[in-house]
Order: structure tokens, then sequence, then C-alpha cells
């Protein structure tokens, strides 16, 4: 009788305290993220495709096409253009091909740039229906982002700066940028 | 035109056409809660488990339950090869129309209730019980292994269930002395200390009373986590596996019509009915107020709890709910009679 009590009470307890943490989580802010309108920022370390650095003093591109990142590359996907502007000391790139269907992402360009010209994009909303749409123009790309922001971000090594767990979290409106836009 | 009007209003307030626009005034509140209940379950849902819920359809998703209604209507009624068509077709209907007679009976308001009778609480019980019925006969008739078991546990769940939601009920009418909703709603006038739950000078055991009344009204409505008829992770759908379209629709309808029967029951028999606490807004406000809060902790337990086990079920009822609504019959019919018993010792 006295442990049947007992055994009712703290069962009530229980179930009182179960309800107090649910209603606790209800007056919590939503934690999911609506992945069609809104999509989580990834980490600076992420390995997405490859993509051209500006400079952020000219907002021009850093590379001078010295086709290091070609050669360094296993599987020959990446095909560089350079020539020489009028009044120029270095040559300046006019073509930079990736052929993502190729890419195994070993960062072997990444690493082989002298210059810190490219890095690894935080791209990862790639989805095509067909094969062609992966042979990007970078040089293109990075054309379109210098009119949609004039304004070149700091370069950050992105191979050295781990990113805190909290930024990786943040969840920042989409920009759906299917590789149609950026590829030719 | 003005005389048309009021002529049309004192010829809806007289005897038939009341009733009748009470009625459909009843269906329309019970159509149009059902609906958005289910939209309330899934926000809440959403929100104890910290998702956002239906946003699409609609601002916040408050056009999904239409959009849910479309898709039933539009879909086939299928009637299973080998199944009773009668009785698979009646089923359903059976389940919704004692909801919505029932609710005929609850006060909302002062002057607010279709049929003010004598007997109204034992109308909702008779109506009440069969509910069991209807689930039971759509889990037979519609020959399916899941359904027949799922019909076997509601009957032995709600019969275990409906003991103790008696018992409890005749302690209220004992006290109250009469099955009048609207009268046992007066007798709570005053200050919110003379709802029934906090009446402990009439029983000290009145919060307890309420809560047993609660958790046989979740078992009666077969909500989590007493959801043993609709055991999704076991049953497949309980007794509406077999049903396709607005066949399942009006049994989920009427689930929720249930669920509202239920809370406004409660909130008669217990939180003071139309009273209101603070004396500001009007009675019929402060019972919604009551009712819906009632509503979200029924929403609120589903997503806290686990489902029980069957004995789990069976044993609360019968060592736990039974004794103690038996005890609190008893001890509150003592507490009235106990003035008399002490003058005719002193006599």
């Amino acid at each position: 009788m006295k442990n049947s009590l007992k055994e009712i009470v703290t069962g009530f307890n229980s179930l009182i305290t179960g309800m107090r943490i649910t209603l606790g989580q209800f007056f919590k802010p939503i934690v999911t993220v609506q992945y069609p309108h809104e999509s989580l920022k990834m980490p600076k370390r992420f390995r997405g495709h490859i993509e051209l650095v500006r400079d952020p003093e000219t907002g021009k591109p850093k590379c001078f096409a010295c086709k290091l990142c070609e050669r360094a590359c296993p599987s020959d996907c990446i095909t560089v253009e350079g020539a020489k502007l009028d009044g120029a000391k270095k040559k300046s790139v006019t073509e930079y091909m990736l052929d993502f269907t190729k890419c195994s992402l070993c960062g072997s360009c990444v690493e082989a740039c002298r210059d810190g010209a490219i890095r690894f994009s935080r791209e990862f909303n790639l989805a095509s229906t067909s094969k062609e749409e992966f042979v990007m123009d970078l040089f293109k790309r990075l054309e379109d982002e210098a009119k949609e922001n004039p304004e070149p971000e700091a370069v950050q090594p992105a191979a050295q700066s781990p990113a805190p767990p909290s930024e990786a979290a943040k969840a920042e409106p989409a920009k759906p940028a299917p590789p149609s836009q950026t590829s030719k | 035109m003005t005389q048309f009007i009021s002529n049309a209003l004192k010829l809806l307030a007289t005897e038939p056409y009341r009733l009748l626009v009470f009625l459909v005034g009843m269906l329309a509140f019970v159509g149009l809660n059902a609906a958005y209940l289910v939209w309330v379950e899934r926000k809440g849902a959403a929100r104890f488990q910290r998702r956002p819920g239906p946003t699409e359809v609609g601002y916040a998703g408050l056009l999904q339950p239409i959009a849910d209604a479309v898709k039933l209507m539009s879909k086939q009624l299928i009637v299973p090869a080998g199944a009773d068509t009668t009785l698979f077709r009646v089923a359903p209907l059976l389940m919704m129309s004692p909801a919505l007679m029932s609710l005929a009976v609850i006060p909302f308001g002062p002057h607010l209730a279709a049929a003010n009778i004598n007997v109204g609480l034992l109308m909702i019980f008779a109506f009440g019980s069969i509910n069991v019925m209807a689930i039971m006969l759509g889990g037979w008739s519609s020959r399916n292994k899941y359904a027949i078991i799922s019909a076997a546990r509601v009957v032995s769940q709600n019969v275990a269930y409906e003991i103790p939601m008696l018992l409890v009920v005749t302690t209220m009418v004992m006290i109250s002395g009469t099955m009048n909703l609207n009268e046992i709603v007066q007798q709570q006038a005053g200050a919110f200390w003379n709802w029934n739950v906090f009446r402990v000078w009439i029983n000290p055991l009145m919060p307890v009373t309420f809560l047993i009344f609660y958790t046989c009204m979740l078992a009666e409505t077969n909500r989590a986590p007493f959801d043993m008829a609709e055991a999704e992770s076991e049953l497949v759908a309980g007794a509406y596996t077999e049903y396709a379209g607005m066949g399942f629709g009006v049994f989920f309808m009427a689930e929720y019509a249930n669920i509202l029967l239920g809370c406004a029951l409660g909130t008669a028999l217990f939180l003071g009915g139309w009273q209101s606490p603070f004396w500001i807004l009007p009675g019929v406000v402060w019972f919604l107020i009551k009712m819906y809060f009632l509503v979200f902790s029924v929403v609120w337990i589903r997503w806290t709890f686990p489902r029980t086990q069957f004995y789990g079920l069976l044993n609360l009822s019968w060592k736990i709910l039974i004794p103690v609504s038996l005890f609190t019959l008893i001890l509150s019919s003592a507490m009235m009679k106990l003035p008399a018993m002490l003058k005719l010792f002193h006599a």
C-alpha cells in the first residue's frame, strides 16, 4: 500500500516534469532550417568546387594564368587561358574552365597555387538535369559575382582558418545558384 | 426591411426554429473546430519539437485544413472486398453523430445552449458510449487483421475507462444535485475558488477527481498516450486502416469533435463553465478560453508522453483510477452527510 502510493506520487511527479520540459521547448525558437527558403551557411573549411579569388585592391582576379593548377590536377579538369593586357606587367586570366564532373575535390590545385588565387567555394546547392551544366566557367562566375557584390571580401586562405562551429549553424537566406547561371 | 429582419429574428427565437439554428451553428462549430484542431495539433506538435509546422498553404499554413479536406473529398470511397458494406459505411457516421448530438446540451453561455434539458449529463454519457461501438464496428467490418485487433483494444480500453469516468461524474452529480449542465455551472458562481476543481471544502480530493476525469477523457477519445486504437507503429492506422477518402475524414473529424466535447464537458463540470473569474468579458469567451486551454493540454500531453503499453493502460484504470474514484465518491458522500450525522449524535 505504502509502496504503491509512493509509486503514484513519484510517477505523477515525473509526468509533471516531462510536461514542464516540453512546455519549455514550446516557447523556444525554431531550430530547423526551411531548406528551399533558407539554407545553412557552410563552414569555412567546406570543400565545394574551386573558385577564383578576387584581389581586394583591384577587384580583378588574382590569377595570372600560370597554369600550375592545370598541371597539378590529376584528372585534367581545369583549363586556364591567359593573356597579357596592354600595359600590364603580368598576364591575367581570360578563361578558367572547370569540368566538375571529373573533379574529385582532391585540392591539389588549391595546394599548387602559389598566390592563393583559387580556393574552395562554399557552394553546395548544385543540381542539374544535364551533365554539361557542370562544366563551369569560373571566370564568368567571378565577373558575375563582381557585378553583384563590387566589394571583394577579404581573402581568407580557406584551408588554414577553421570556422568557429557557431558560424556553421547560422542560417542565411538561400541564394539558389543553379549551375546554369555559372556555366555557359 | 428592418421590420422583416426583426420578425425573422423573432421567428428564429421560437422553439423549433431556435433548435434548428442552434444545430446548424453546432455543425459549423464542430466542422470548423475539427478542421482547425488538426492545424492546431500540427502546429503544436511542431512547436514542441521546435519546428515551424505547416507554413506553405496560406499564411502560417492556415489553409492547410481546407487543402486536406479537398484532397480527402476527391478520393474514392473504397470498400474492401469481403467487408460488411453496410456496417463499413455506417461506422464513421455512428462516430460523428453522437458527438454532434451531445454538444447540443453543452452550455456555452448563460443562455447559449441548444437544449437546456434536465438530464444533459446523462445524455452525453449515453451518446458517448456509442462512439466505442462505432470504432468497433468500423474495425470489425473492414475485414483486416489490424483493424480487428484495434477494435478489440478499443472495447477493452473504453470499458475500463468508462467506469472511473462515470464514478467521477456520479460524484459531481451528487455534489451538485442535478444533471442539468447549466445548473451545475451556475452553482460554481463567484470567484474562481468556487469552481469545482478548487472546492476542496466539499471534498479534499477535488483536484484529483478532475485529473481522473481528464485522464479518462483522454482514454475515451483514444488520444495519446492512450491511442491504442490508432497505434501507428503497431497497427498501421488501427480501426481506420481500410478507410479511404472522406470515410477516414469523418472518423478523423469525429475524433476531434469528441476531444472538443470532452474538453467542453470538463470545462462545464470542473472549471466553472461560462463563469468568469475576473468579472470581465462575456461568459462565452471564458468558456471558450477554458475549453481551448484543455484542448491545448491534450496536444501538449500527446507530444510529451510516449504511448503506454496495453497492460499498463488497463492496470492504470483497474488498479488506480477505479479505486481512487470510488474512494472520492465515498468520501464526498460522507462529507455531504457529515453535518446531518453530527446533528443525529447530538440529539
